[in-house]
């Protein structure tokens, strides 16, 4: 299962009304280690199918979002299980922290 | 079991140093290996717009120049891994790397390693990290629309932060420990005729406050003894970089700061193991040097493997 996209308009929908729990990252295109962490999280939501969701809001487009959950510094990463905020991850480390954060989901 | 595959070059680190190496190595024949770091790219990653780099001539975006020098040296036949390199074996030959959890054989070695951001150590830095408290304002400086930013730090990479923030930011104030600036006198100008930017000359950050993010800093003016809180939403820290060579202590000879020792070129103490770029560089700093010291390893590097029979 490749990443999809989520914006403010159907966050409600698609990540807090979702069934399995969601890894919300927070990018934006301007930014290096968003570009680096993008193939790593493709290939986490491909080893996680049908486990964890793995879901990309840009933030310059998704404000309303992004100011909800006080995203200071990107990537965040943010695990949500059942609707609510269970985990999250400041900034770019490699797989293995987003890896952790995903257990944390399971 | 499998023959492990030795490679003529392994090359440690994918920034501007290791990725031109790897483009001259494969250029020359040699079987090469980047070694590139889970988090890839160096330094670059974490800029927005690069000036300085010849063959630009509106600029570059620093990511994209690196995605560019990694397709070049894959495109001519280097193999990249996104691992990062957890030891090195000197006493073996070929000598045995181990990253990411595998081991990977090697004829000879670039190191390319680079620096790290260094954080000002200080109560409450590490905490408030990613709340508020960074090191790339190109990365965070939108979530301070508005808002009041403090920059610590003298140099280019302190004017270049300062000025990106300048576009968001209400107001940005640099924290410097001396009287003056060391960056570059067309950064300095830029930063001293910008009227959202203020300076605190002779001022040191003691500590960060706050609840969930940064709300306040307490700052020390180091002639008078004077301290005071000012309130502050960010903190951008670019108080310099220290090198990544902590695998190759004890192995390698290099300076007490941990800078890898050079000679005749790039050739480090341990023959058949060549250096480039901000690991031991520590007086030019450049993108564009960094390339050149790669591109000096890597046909060292090659000039070794010749005389030693082995390519």
């Amino acid at each position: 299962m490749a990443t999809s996209n989520v914006t403010d308009t159907d966050f409600q929908t698609q990540v807090i009304g979702s069934k399995t729990p969601v890894l919300v990252d927070f990018w934006a295109t301007w930014c290096g280690p968003c570009r680096m962490a993008a193939p790593i999280l493709e290939e986490l939501s491909e080893e996680y199918k049908d486990k964890v969701a793995i879901v990309k809001l840009d933030v310059d487009a998704n404000p309303v979002t992004s100011g909800k959950y006080g995203i200071l510094s990107i990537p965040t990463t943010i695990l949500f299980k059942g609707g609510k905020e269970i985990g999250r991850q400041v900034g770019f480390s490699g797989k293995g922290p987003f890896e952790d954060l995903m257990k944390k989901g399971l | 079991m499998m023959e492990s595959k030795i490679y003529d070059i392994v090359i440690i680190g994918s920034g501007p140093a290791g990725l031109t190496a790897g483009i001259y190595t494969t250029r020359g024949s040699a079987s090469t290996l980047i070694i590139g770091g889970e988090i890839w790219g160096g330094q670059l990653m974490l800029t927005t717009q690069v000036e300085n780099f010849p063959g630009f001539a509106q600029g570059i975006q620093g990511p994209k120049l690196m995605e560019e020098m990694r397709a070049q040296a894959t495109r001519l036949g280097a193999e990249f891994k996104e691992v990062n390199a957890e030891s090195i074996d000197i006493t073996k030959k070929p000598f045995e790397i181990t990253a990411g959890g595998e081991k990977y054989f090697a004829k000879s070695v670039i190191i390319a390693t680079g620096a790290e951001t260094v954080w000002l150590d200080a109560p409450g830095i590490k905490d408030l990290i990613g709340r508020g408290i960074s090191s790339c304002a190109p990365c965070d400086a939108p979530f301070f629309r508005g808002k009041k930013v403090a920059v610590v730090g003298g140099g280019d990479a302190a004017m270049e932060e300062a000025l990106v923030l300048t576009n968001y930011a209400s107001e940005v104030t640099i924290i410097h420990r001396r009287d003056a600036f060391k960056a570059s006198a067309a950064m300095q100008e830029k930063v001293l005729s910008n009227p959202k930017i203020k300076v605190l000359w002779n001022t040191e950050v003691m500590e960060a406050k706050g609840e969930g993010k940064l709300e306040k800093l307490i700052l020390k003016n180091n002639q008078t003894g004077e301290t005071s809180e000012v309130p502050f939403d960010g903190l951008f820290v670019a108080i310099g970089h220290k090198p990544q060579s902590d695998i190759f202590k004890g192995k390698i000879d290099m300076d007490e700061r941990g800078f890898i020792k050079v000679s005749d070129g790039s050739k480090s103490s341990v023959p058949g193991i060549f250096v480039a770029g901000d690991v031991h560089d520590f007086r030019y700093k450049q993108a564009i040097t960094a390339a050149s010291f790669g591109c000096m390893a890597a046909m060292e590097c090659l000039d070794f493997l010749a005389k030693s029979g082995e390519n």
